[in-house]
């Protein structure tokens, strides 16, 4: 009568449905709130899954409920220890909870904030939700693509490497049966017999007459077998690969940070943020990506990441060095048609004078034509920030970039002063609208 | 119906097990430690605490004899199923049912559950029951063989004998039909967001969920309906106006039908008396006479609505439900203990799972969460059976006609059929037990200061505090008593409910205005929602929808 079913191998997340259905009704207030998080957030573990709590608005189911107080009642308990008939117990002060949390849990009060865990993808798809690529039509034309050999199908004619051995077996067994190609263990057979003859000294002339005869067809066998050979040209395939056209999928990308005495600790921080951020969304969109971290002071040099944000330098400012320094090394390993390639340049604008104009013609002329995009951010103390309201006014680096910035759509800059700062710029960066045409 | 592991631990674990059988006859109490029987080789269901299905076999059949040959319990056809514990956590989001619609009220809730679970805020429930023939009860795959025994003895004996034998659910649920009806509910309302989208469905949902509570029938007794055959209608239902739509009947002019109303509109109650009003089935009524809502849209009322009536027992029961599931599996797990049948180790975790159920904190404890149904239930049924066996002087003055007959089975099994949680206290709470959980009576009015003690668990309280206790059991107290009242047709349409309150308490304002808009959502037209005092009928307050709500949002 009874009946034991074993489910555990049902499949599970019967109720994903149910999740992202959830999902979608609570978006805008997990939006809200992932874009909070990422402003107070180490900018190191962004890219984890996230603990949000979200206001229950929007996602409150409402019924019709008695309200926790108000009108005349009666509340019953267990375990009275001193209380008598008619006793008299001051009510606790309102938001208290008395009464052994009674309250608490009756006014729903718990329901106000929601908290649950996104998963990692959920997070990022949230995040990354309104970026894109910025100029992505320009660059699907620029690109060059590469070519990748994809299997499609069988050929008879090709390179002896690229022989289909499974394929050309099928195809000469299938001769070899069709046309009859005698078997080895068939002609052993007749040399077994006629070795046994052969050996005997007396043979009856009927025996001698046999044995011609098994000579006969033993060379018979021997010429078919000679005539159809084992594997036969005609059976031999070859894999066949088409050369299909691939995406570009990979990227570079630079990041030139000034690293002379005027760029703090806070300064390299908010850096190295904006950085992250950027190498994060760019994962998000290519293959393969790398980074190439070039520091400046009155010189430039390529560097690892480490010696990039924490090594101190001491030196002056001279910004055209690193653009230099990056021409460089983009020659040298990044040829533009197989690498799509992004910049970032972090500074507080500080440059030697007269270096700016220099700093124009570089890139005007031989950066901007070569990279996907360049951002630029000027890393300002609050008191800065108030001063330079006016994106007209600024450093003489910040001056000098402002017309590199009208003359091309994909040279972008922003200011920062603070960690919050950074994720609205960064969007800001890469909205979805740029004021590109 | 589901039964949750406390994720509290109770200190007194053993004392709280041996104390919450006074009942047993003294020769049954046995303190693990205490008897060592002579053994000469296992006869054990199982030993150590993995299961297989051998040994769930094996068990179960050991608990079947005791539950059908010497409780006499009645139960459906059993079918348990082991599942995992993400499964359980699945099963959990959407109420419990094997299958049902999306919605993402379940996610949430799925959400919730799995963020307390995976804290450790919360422990699984052993199991789940599912009230239908084959009863359907799901086992946890990590539980212990012990567990397994107990969970078995528990859900597909106790809470399948209550399902199957108790009134409310013999009158009001369709135990052979619910799964069909699930099945035909989630391919039905798939599709209808494939044909409408999934917005125009949800905002219907999230509407009728918010009168899911009075979308039942409480006093009128529902037909009794095959929910297959009902599936079934609507489909023929359809199909036949699919058939029969003709566009030029929408051309003819309905002169002669608007003229034949005007007369009616003078008499108001035979308005009210036409739409059967006053109706307290809010979404029974807007299914019926909403003017704006669309065929499918009715339709996923009615979905709501007949699943909220499915599980209105359960709501009236919980008492009741689970002190039955618990009687039985302790009483069971005793007398395999007895039989030489359980080892000391499994009864020594049996106790402490079953202690742990039915703990019951006081109330200045910080785990206090009002009365424990496992325990109040358990102790009500221990109750009653020590009341048959070894009756006191004062439980012949207060039950004469049980007290002393000796034959607690049958008085249990009368309960467990002819009651509900609020009528049961009412009739079976005795002096004795009151007194066991130290009860008291706290009145409560806003307009004072103070709470006053009203009654306590002595000769001059007894009889109000069982009655007090009864009725915060009484879904009719506890839920709000509000009801369609006038409607009015021809003129502006607009839709009069009423709440009827009792003893001034109020409704909770946010989620009030929040649930009125959803009426006006399924309405079309205004909806006011007046506060009528049940005493005076002085009118207390009166509002509309969207008008504050409106402003705030």
């Amino acid at each position: 009568m009874s009946h034991f079913i074993d489910r555990r191998l049902n499949p599970k997340q019967k109720s994903l449905g149910n999740r992202q259905r959830f999902m979608r009704r609570a978006r805008a207030q997990i939006k809200e709130v992932v874009n909070k998080s990422i402003k107070d957030r180490n900018v190191s573990d962004v890219a984890n899954g996230e603990t949000i709590s979200i206001p229950t608005k929007g996602i409150g189911e409402p019924h019709l409920q008695h309200a926790p107080t108000g009108g005349s009642r009666q509340r019953i308990f267990t375990g009275n220890k001193e209380f008598n008939a008619g006793d008299r117990i001051p009510k606790p002060a309102q938001g208290g909870d008395g009464e052994g949390g009674k309250k608490a849990s009756d006014s729903g009060d718990g329901e106000d904030e929601f908290q649950f865990v996104l998963t990692r993808e959920e997070f990022l798809d949230i995040f990354f939700e309104d970026l894109e690529l910025p100029d992505l039509i320009k660059t699907s034309l620029r690109e060059i693509r590469t070519y990748k050999p994809r299997r499609a199908g069988f050929s008879t004619s090709g390179s002896p490497s690229n022989i289909n051995v499974l394929r050309t077996m099928k195809n000469s067994f299938g001769r070899r049966i069709a046309l009859r190609r005698p078997k080895p263990d068939e002609e052993g057979d007749l040399q077994k017999r006629l070795f046994e003859l052969e050996d005997r000294a007396d043979l009856t002339p009927d025996e001698r007459e046999w044995m011609a005869k098994l000579h006969e067809q033993l060379e018979e066998l021997a010429r078919r077998r000679r005539a159809i050979p084992f594997v036969d040209p005609l059976d031999i395939r070859f894999n066949r690969y088409d050369q299909r056209p691939e995406p570009n999928t990979n990227a570079v990308m630079f990041c030139l940070m000034d690293v002379s005495g005027s760029m703090g600790e806070r300064e390299k921080d908010l850096a190295k943020r904006f950085f992250i951020l950027l190498h994060m969304f760019l994962k998000r969109r290519y293959e393969r990506i790398e980074v190439v971290f070039v520091r400046h002071t009155h010189e430039a040099q390529e560097v690892d990441e480490e010696t990039f944000f924490y090594s101190r330098e001491t030196g002056g400012t001279v910004v055209s060095t690193a653009l230099k320094e990056m021409m460089r090394v983009l020659e040298e390993r990044y040829p533009p048609h197989e690498w799509n390639i992004y910049a970032a340049q972090a500074s507080d604008g500080d440059n030697f004078s007269g270096d700016a104009e220099r700093c124009i013609a570089l890139l005007k002329e031989a950066v901007m034509p070569m990279v996907q995009y360049y951002a630029y951010v000027e890393i300002l103390d609050e008191r800065e920030m108030e001063l330079f309201q006016d994106p007209e006014k600024g450093t003489a680096l910040w001056q000098a970039y402002r017309s590199v910035s009208t003359a091309w759509d994909n040279f972008e800059m922003k200011r920062i002063a603070g960690a919050g700062d950074i994720y609205p710029v960064f969007r800001e960066l890469f909205a979805k609208q740029v004021e590109h045409g | 119906m589901a039964k949750r592991a406390k994720g509290r631990k109770p200190e007194p674990e053993i004392e709280a097990a041996e104390a919450a059988e006074p009942a047993q006859p003294p020769e049954s109490v046995q303190p693990p430690e205490s008897v060592q029987p002579a053994k000469p080789e296992s006869d054990f269901l199982f030993e150590g605490s993995n299961w297989t299905f051998e040994t769930m076999e094996h068990a179960y059949k050991a608990i079947e004899d005791i539950a059908l040959n010497d409780l006499g319990l009645d139960v459906y056809p059993n079918q348990i199923e082991i599942i995992s514990s993400e499964q359980m956590l699945d099963a959990y989001s959407s109420i419990g049912m094997p299958l049902m619609y999306q919605h993402w009220s379940f996610g949430k809730r799925f959400v919730r559950e799995s963020q307390m679970y995976s804290r450790g805020y919360s422990g699984l429930a052993y199991e789940i029951v599912i009230n239908s023939n084959p009863c359907i009860s799901y086992n946890m795959e990590d539980s212990t063989m012990a567990i397994q025994a107990l969970v078995m003895a528990h859900a597909a004996f106790g809470h399948n004998h209550f399902f199957k034998n108790n009134y409310l659910f013999q009158q009001w649920t369709d135990a052979e039909g619910i799964l069909d009806y699930l099945e035909f509910s989630k391919r039905y309302i798939s599709k209808c967001e494939e044909r409408h989208g999934p917005a125009a469905v949800e905002e219907v949902l999230d509407a009728a969920h918010a009168l899911m509570d009075h979308g039942v029938f409480r006093y009128r007794r529902r037909p009794k309906l095959n929910l297959r055959e009902q599936a079934e209608r609507e489909r023929e239902r359809r199909e036949y106006q699919e058939r029969t739509f003709n566009d030029l009947w929408r051309t003819v002019p309905q002169n002669g039908r608007g003229a034949r109303s005007g007369d009616e509109d003078s008499d108001v109650e035979e308005r009210k008396k036409k739409l059967k009003l006053p109706e307290e089935n809010l979404l029974y009524f807007l299914e019926k006479n909403s003017p704006v809502l669309e065929p499918w849209q009715r339709e996923l009322l009615r979905i709501v609505r007949n699943i909220a009536q499915y599980f209105y027992p359960q709501k009236q029961t919980k008492v009741m439900n689970e002190g039955c599931a618990t009687f039985v599996h302790l009483y069971t797990m005793n007398q395999l203990y007895e039989k030489g049948l359980l080892s000391e180790g499994a009864m020594l975790e049996i106790f402490h799972t079953h202690s742990n159920v039915v703990f019951q904190p006081e109330f200045d404890d910080r785990r206090y969460q009002g009365i424990n149904p496992y325990a109040l239930g358990f102790a009500m049924m221990e109750d009653i059976k020590r009341i048959c066996i070894e009756p006191s002087d004062e439980d012949r003055e207060w039950f004469p006609e049980i007290a002393g007959t000796g034959d607690w089975r049958a008085t249990l099994k009368d309960a467990w059929a002819n009651y509900r949680d609020e009528s049961f206290i009412q009739q079976y709470l005795s002096p004795n037990m009151m007194r066991k959980f130290r009860l008291f009576v706290l009145a409560d009015d806003s307009t004072d200061t103070h709470f006053s003690v009203d009654s306590i668990h002595d000769e001059r309280g007894f009889k109000s505090v069982r009655r007090a206790l009864a009725r915060s059991y009484d879904l009719g107290v506890i839920e709000p008593d509000i009801q369609v009242v006038d409607v009015d047709l021809k003129g502006d349409r607009r839709l009069h409910l009423q709440h009827s309150m009792r003893d001034g308490i109020p409704l909770e304002q946010r989620q009030r205005d929040e649930v009125l808009l959803h009426v006006r959502r399924l309405w079309g037209y205004d909806v006011v929602l007046s506060g009528i005092d049940r005493e005076s009928g002085r009118k207390n307050y009166e509002m509309s929808a969207g008008h504050k709500a409106g402003e705030e949002s």
